[in-house]
């Protein structure tokens, strides 16, 4: 009884049985001498909120276009449900793109955009009025169905594409920088609904962003991309918590790097030697270095206690003067300086107002972390 | 005060040069032709007043035009070839326009510079170019004799076939600008849209690319309609005897027959003609420019 109650995790992609929804198979992309996407293997499975992020340039929009049937791999296959679909031209995919410039057609109405995939199909008009009322409600826009697209705010525009691309109720919805468009707090709500609209459509999304903080926000994994190549795809925590490259570790988030020469002194623990004459560090890895190999220490700023004596029971702690300190509102991030000239990030909550801060520039203070609190990452 | 200036140099300008000269002419095709310098009376003499020279004016010219049947065929004709080139341009045009704003866009100044070179070189002598190519003994028979697709020469200068020639070439240009400057401003991620939603290549262009050029394409046939309404440069050198277009017919009432009144009587009921697709050009470059704001 106890096992029926409890809500099953979503994690299709730790089933070996589960078949994915879309299969890319050494998918090679060349524009000219340019390589936009080098041989990439990724799966994507059914109701899977999935993010392709990375800098700009670094082929994920290339991938989703792929996906949209406008650019052809130059090596490799794509599969979409268990179809090889190269030769199936845009028009004929299961699959609706939400454009990064919107693309809604100005010539047409609110109620029309949105018409517009259902009337291409044919379908009688009772079925096409019934899903485009479905959509409005959906999104909210029944009060601008006869709206044209310039006589509504962006916010609105950019609900009425996501309607238009739902509307033939794709197994695939591609989404190109869907909330860049959009100003910080609206982005915000947005995503939340755009979650909402994945669950209660049940349709895989497949979004495109280069801003770190949305792709954490609604996917549920994340595949971070650099020159055409997937560095990591995993959950959004651990890509966070067990970045599995240097790279990763730096473009998600603010990361301190520590690089040092490791030997192994037990099980999954290592010592970190960074400085002649310096402690080591100690560190709990799941990813396994062998001795004498040099490595980067990865720890989150969030993760580093910062206090005014020295702990007594951490595994590792260093002494430096505060350099700098960033206040955030809600956080700060203490900078501070080390004997040996390195400087490491510290990040507090601020329980109390500012007035009472504890600690100011030039004061020494003490950093510590846990063996656990970082990840040791290989060259 | 400055803003009346404002509004007021305009006004100014229209009834200097559009006003005035019109109630002239008005006035020339409600008189009666004379022999005399200028060719009509009455002349306004401030001896006889006011009174007695309006009681000399009729609408005598106006009732001429109206019984013989000469005038109004004429403005018919004038209006099936105006109407005929416009089509005409707008086939050709479009292609032309489509394929400019679909160039890669280091090639799209040049192009545009291809389009408006002819009018480096003057109007007449572009027309009468054309003489040279169409004629029997021309460039373009010739070829044909050639290439053995005809064996006797075809007559194509001096028939209306050369005035449909000659109009779709001088004004294709005012057909392609407006055309490539609506389609330059589309957004090409509209046509993937609406493959995306299921268009096929074809569907996409009525649906998507015909519909965001409509503004272009009127004004483009407006611009070309409303000169061709009134075109007596081409008809004359270009067109037979049997080519019958207005501008050629006050031509001649003008300079032939000396007959101003008549002339200007024929000129009266053009411009009532023209008003009408003149208005409506307005209107529609009016909507264009608010549907972009």
């Amino acid at each position: 009884m106890g096992a029926d109650l409890a809500i099953p995790v979503f994690e299709p992609w730790t089933d070996p049985q589960a078949k994915p929804l879309i299969q890319f198979q050494n998918v090679t992309k060349r524009f000219g001498d340019f390589t936009a996407i080098d041989d990439l293997t990724i799966d994507i499975f059914e109701r899977e909120f999935f993010a392709l992020l990375g800098p700009s340039g670094c082929g994920k929009t290339t991938m989703m276009r792929m996906l949209a049937g406008f650019e052809a791999p130059t090596e490799g296959k794509i599969f979409l449900a268990g179809q090889d679909i190269a030769p199936v031209p845009p028009n004929q995919r299961a699959v609706n793109m939400m454009f990064q410039s919107y693309a809604l057609f100005p010539h047409l109405s609110v109620w029309e955009n949105i018409a517009f995939g259902l009337k291409r199909e044919g379908l009688p008009r009772n079925d096409i009025n019934a899903r485009v009322e479905e959509m409005l409600r959906l999104t909210r826009l029944e009060k601008f169905a006869r709206r044209k697209p310039h006589q509504i705010s962006g916010g609105q525009r950019q609900r009425v594409a996501l309607a238009r691309s739902l509307a033939k109720a794709p197994k695939l919805l591609l989404l190109d920088e869907p909330l860049g468009a959009l100003d910080k707090k609206l982005r915000e709500e947005t995503q939340f609904e755009l979650m909402d609209i994945q669950e209660k459509t049940g349709t895989t999304f497949v979004i495109v962003t280069h801003d770190q903080e949305e792709a954490m926000t609604v996917a549920s994994r994340v595949a971070v991309m650099d020159n055409g190549k997937v560095m990591q795809v995993a959950t959004p925590a651990d890509i966070y918590e067990a970045p599995n490259s240097v790279y990763v570790a730096d473009f998600i988030g603010d990361v301190n790097l520590i690089e040092g020469t490791v030997t192994a002194t037990g099980e999954g623990v290592y010592a970190l030697h960074w400085r002649e004459g310096a402690a080591p560090l100690v560190v709990k890895s799941p990813n396994t270095i062998s001795d004498g190999q040099i490595a980067h220490l990865a720890i989150r700023p969030e993760k580093v206690t910062i206090s005014a004596d020295k702990p007594e029971s951490a595994d590792n702690a260093v002494q430096g003067k505060v350099l700098d300190i960033a206040y955030l509102g809600n956080l700060s991030t203490y900078h501070v300086e080390l004997p040996t000239g390195d400087v490491i990030k510290a990040q507090t909550a601020n329980t109390r107002r500012i007035s009472r801060r504890a600690y100011t520039w030039e004061d020494t203070v003490w950093l510590s972390w846990t063996a656990t609190g970082g990840v040791l990452l290989g060259e | 005060m400055r803003r009346f200036f404002l509004i007021a140099v305009p006004y100014v300008w229209l009834l200097a040069l559009f006003l005035v000269p019109f109630i002239i002419v008005l006035k020339i095709s409600l008189s009666d032709a004379a022999i005399a310098r200028p060719p009509y009376v009455p002349q306004f003499e401030w001896a006889e007043g006011i009174r007695a020279f309006f009681a000399e004016l009729d609408f005598e010219n106006f009732t001429w035009l109206i019984e013989d049947d000469l005038y109004w065929k004429a403005y018919l004709s004038s209006l099936q070839i105006a109407l005929t080139s416009t089509l005409l341009t707008l086939i050709v045009g479009y292609p032309i326009a489509y394929g400019m704003a679909r160039a890669p866009e280091e090639w799209r100044p040049t192009l545009m510079m291809l389009v408006i070179l002819p009018f480096w070189t003057s109007f007449l002598i572009r027309v009468y170019a054309w003489k040279g190519i169409l004629s029997n003994e021309g460039f373009l028979n010739q070829f044909l004799m050639w290439t053995g697709l005809v064996s006797e020469p075809l007559q194509i200068l001096n028939t209306t076939t050369a005035v449909y020639i000659g109009i779709v070439y001088t004004y294709l240009p005012f057909m392609i600008l407006p055309i490539y400057a609506a389609l330059e401003r589309m957004d090409d991620s509209l046509i993937e849209a609406a493959e995306d939603l299921g268009c096929s290549r074809l569907s996409a262009f009525w649906l998507v690319t015909i519909p965001l050029s409509k503004g272009g394409i009127i004004a483009g046939c407006f611009l070309v309609f409303i000169p061709a309404m009134g075109e007596f440069v081409i008809p004359s050198l270009l067109g037979g005897s049997d080519t019958l277009m207005i501008g050629k017919v006050l031509w001649e009432e003008f300079f032939s027959n000396r007959d101003w009144p008549v002339a200007s009587a024929v000129a009266v009921i053009l411009l009532l003609i023209l008003v009408v697709p003149i208005v409506l050009f307005q209107r529609n470059q009016q909507k264009e420019q608010e549907g972009d704001a």
